[in-house]
């Protein structure tokens, strides 16, 4: 089935998510779909599968053009979709899973096509298996069945390879081939030049919602395909980088692994030191956030140990403050005000109005946040929300952790926000963040920890690294050298 | 004063168009609508007796919509409220069982209402603790353990606690006439359950909108995850005020023994609880209009006694204003994209 894409359009509020795409994708092939964060490779494959609705522009299929409009209708035309987290009824037998959105009565047949097809793509896959008895990577292929039994002839994975074994990625690499002999067309979203290289047939590369390589035919050097990605590299005024110190550990991880759903990290031996700013580079879910759960104690570690100042860290420490990116979920509470929050953070049973008034006041004027102390927070501008959540770190924090600092907030706000975080830093703060913005790492970190397929960068000198082999790490070409 | 105004605009149109709907279903059965209307809002203060059935239902009411206003800023949908106050009975009963004559009453009264406190903030913390634990959603856990409570009452009227030769669901044998709450002269009114409920909405507000233990209550109502994040004990708290709320509905039927049925009756609770809820639901966690509204209720549903005498009317029409106010004010506040509840 041949897909073609004309000018198509797609924005959120301000931020043109897709403008002006124009690509066609041939049968019998898998095109690599390759960008950053960001880049829109996600917004245009929903298009693609009618999860959005496109603001302008047209699909065509096999030269008719096509109305998407609900997942439903993508997958009768025969679009289908591996989201990046697998959604599946979790109670459900494999079977069930893949008959309940079928317009097919006949349950031996579904079995016999789920037989067919696992034997056909490799999977070790049983009908009768419960979904939650299943991997990430098992869950995928019924997807993938699932697909298939509909009837899709255009197969579109989203970063499909995140949170599978190295076997599983094997024997879905080999299934997509297999896929695509069939004359069925296979896109392939991913960030990893690696697998493109390995894989696909073609490249498209995405940058801040435009193409900028269209269907460059394999093999493309990868550094083309970095240029691509991420434009011209700039240099930036830099604050000056502290050294890295080798004796005054903050954290120290010892042969530790995580997990979370989708998601091990590890096994790390690292040590962070005592009074640097370090970024944490990766694309995002690479694991920073399960990283940072760690390292504020509120997540174990399967194996291996997370010591603080020394100490085995076993739960929240009050000496570590975690800011999450998403600012009124987890962050602050957001009916309640500044004067509020300042009360909450005492132990105080019956804690003294006045003097927390003129405390949230003092905050106020010290972080120039814009609000009064008794204004709700919900109601202050996200650069304001965020002035607040750095005020309410408690003077006796020694590390402190962040999650996109700066994200959603003009430069003035995020020039503030460093300033005081590096005030902290001198003060003998260890303060990790993780950003999406490359620059942003470059600019501020003393030090940096690149994510990439599970596992950490040893600590890199912010000096010994340019804002283009950070690139290179982060897509992962010349990780294993830098590795820990 | 303006943005008190306009706060107070929504639930007055909420409560206009509840008020319409209601007139419309009277016109539809072919009532007369302006005197179902005056039975309903003037009913219950016509005559003295009247006013003290009213007190009477408002008392309780307003003890488990007090508790529910604490479970509520802790975020947690307590709908065993009914079994809370079913145990607080029973617990009651449980102790002045053991009076006998001669004893000192006041012991026993004082004892009685203690013992109903601590079984429904007893039961109330069974649910909080499937909930944090077993992940059982509080609302089915509530549920779930109201018909326990029944279970138990039923258990005890019918066996242990059955009247000498005939078991009956009137109740276990009365209480000694020694032990019954004494009452305002020619009315079934007791001053003491009035005057608790008054108590303990005072302690109650203050507790929830004056202390740093309010404020850290509200906090994990409002984002549990955020104030994890900033160090409130979230889990202890979310239980205190769940005990909280069941120490209230627990005193709520320890003093429908003592003071109204003079024994253990199955349907002890007999909805109050639930009504409760529906008081809860328009407040939510704001203590000021408990009161009010409370009191607005037990107006409506004692005029509503009359209607069927008066005007050939159900009765169950003031149910079906309350759950209409209630949807109305939660459909508007969804409109101007506050949370449900």
């Amino acid at each position: 089935m041949h897909v073609s894409i004309q000018q198509l359009n797609k924005s959120f509020g301000p931020v043109r998510a897709n403008q002006d795409i124009t690509i066609a994708f041939a049968a019998g092939q898998i095109h690599g779909i390759l960008g950053e964060n960001g880049a829109g490779k996600s917004t245009l494959m929903k298009l693609l599968s009618g999860v959005y609705k496109p603001d302008s522009g047209q699909i065509f299929i096999n030269g008719n053009a096509v109305i998407l409009g609900t997942p439903r209708l993508a997958v009768q035309i025969g679009i289908g979709m591996v989201g990046q987290d697998p959604l599946d009824v979790s109670v459900f037998r494999v079977w069930e899973n893949i008959a309940c959105g079928l317009q097919m009565p006949n349950d031996a047949d579904i079995r016999q096509q789920i037989i067919h097809w696992s034997t056909t793509l490799g999977f070790p896959l049983h009908p009768d298996q419960r979904m939650r008895d299943l991997t990430v990577g098992q869950r995928q292929q019924v997807e993938i069945v699932r697909l298939l039994i509909a009837g899709s002839d255009v197969l579109i994975l989203d970063e499909p390879t995140t949170g599978i074994t190295a076997a599983q990625v094997d024997a879905l690499f080999a299934a997509l081939r297999t896929i695509v002999a069939t004359g069925k067309t296979v896109l392939f979203v991913t960030h990893k030049l690696d697998e493109i290289v390995a894989l696909c047939d073609t490249v498209t590369v995405l940058r801040a919602g435009q193409i900028v390589g269209t269907q460059w035919t394999m093999p493309i050097s990868k550094e083309t395909m970095l240029t691509a990605m991420f434009g011209e590299f700039s240099t930036h005024t830099q604050a000056p980088a502290k050294p890295i110190s080798t004796d005054n550990s903050r954290w120290q991880l010892h042969d530790t692994m995580f997990h979370d759903a989708t998601f091990v990290l590890g096994p790390l031996n690292l040590s962070l030191p005592k009074g640097m700013i370090i970024g944490l580079a990766g694309l995002e879910g690479s694991g920073q956030r399960i990283f940072m759960q760690h390292l504020a104690g509120t997540a174990h570690p399967d194996r291996g140990y997370v010591h603080f100042n020394g100490q085995p860290l076993t739960r929240a420490n009050p000496l570590v403050a975690w800011l999450p990116a998403d600012r009124l979920h987890e962050g602050i509470i957001g009916a309640m005000s500044l004067r509020e929050h300042v009360l909450l953070l005492r132990d105080s049973l019956l804690a003294p109005q006045q003097s927390a008034h003129d405390k949230a006041a003092q905050l106020i004027a010290d972080y120039a946040i814009k609000a009064t102390p008794d204004m709700p927070l919900q109601q202050l501008s996200g650069g304001n929300q965020q002035r607040a959540m750095l005020a309410l770190i408690p003077e006796s924090a020694q590390g402190i952790l962040l999650e996109h600092p700066t994200r959603g907030l003009d430069t003035v706000s995020a020039m503030a926000i460093w300033q005081r975080l590096q005030v902290r830093r001198d003060n003998g703060a260890t303060v990790l963040f993780f950003s999406a913005d490359l620059s942003e790492v470059m600019q501020y970190s003393d030090a940096v920890l690149v994510f990439f397929g599970g596992q950490v960068s040893r600590l890199l000198a912010r000096d010994s690294l340019s804002e283009e082999a950070l690139a290179a790490l982060i897509g992962g070409v010349g990780f294993a050298e830098v590795s820990a | 004063m303006k943005t008190q105004f306009v706060a107070l605009r929504t639930p007055v149109i909420a409560m206009g168009v509840a008020l319409a709907i209601t007139a419309v279903l009277l016109l539809l059965a072919g009532a007369d609508v302006l005197a179902a209307f005056g039975v309903l809002l003037g009913g219950a203060l016509t005559t003295p007796s009247r006013i003290s059935d009213m007190l009477m239902l408002l008392a309780p009411l307003l003890l488990c919509a007090v508790g529910l206003t604490a479970s509520f800023a802790a975020g947690q949908y307590n709908l065993g409220i009914e079994g809370q106050m079913t145990v607080g009975g029973v617990a009651a009963m449980w102790w002045l069982r053991g009076y006998q004559d001669g004893s000192p009453v006041i012991l026993y009264w004082i004892g009685a209402v203690l013992c109903g406190m601590l079984m429904g903030a007893a039961w109330a913390l069974l649910v909080a603790l499937l909930k944090r634990y077993m992940h059982v959603s509080e609302i089915f856990a509530g549920l779930g353990f109201n018909f326990v409570a029944l279970g138990l009452a039923l258990y005890l009227v019918f066996g242990p606690w059955k009247r000498p030769g005939v078991a009956s669901m009137s109740g276990t044998e009365p209480l000694a006439d020694a032990l019954w709450l004494p009452t305002l002269t020619g009315t079934r009114l007791t001053l003491i359950t009035p005057i608790l409920a008054i108590v303990m909405l005072a302690i109650v507000w203050r507790l929830i909108r004056h202390t740093h233990w309010g404020l850290q209550v509200r906090a994990c109502g409002l984002s549990a995850l955020a104030s994890v994040r900033m160090g409130v004990p979230a889990t202890r708290r979310t239980f205190e005020a769940m005990a909280l709320c069941g120490a209230c509905a627990g005193m709520a039927g320890a003093l429908q023994v003592i003071g109204v049925y003079h024994s253990l009756v199955p349907n002890v609770a007999s909805g109050i609880g639930l009504m409760g809820l529906l008081v809860a639901l328009l407040v939510r966690a704001d203590v000021r209009w408990v009161a009010l509204i409370a009191f607005f209720f037990a107006i409506i549903t004692s005029g509503s006694i009359q209607l069927p005498l008066a005007l050939s009317i159900d009765s169950s029409i003031s149910g079906v204003l309350q759950g209409l106010i209630v949807l109305a004010i939660i459909v508007a506040r969804a409109r101007r994209g506050e949370e449900a509840a």
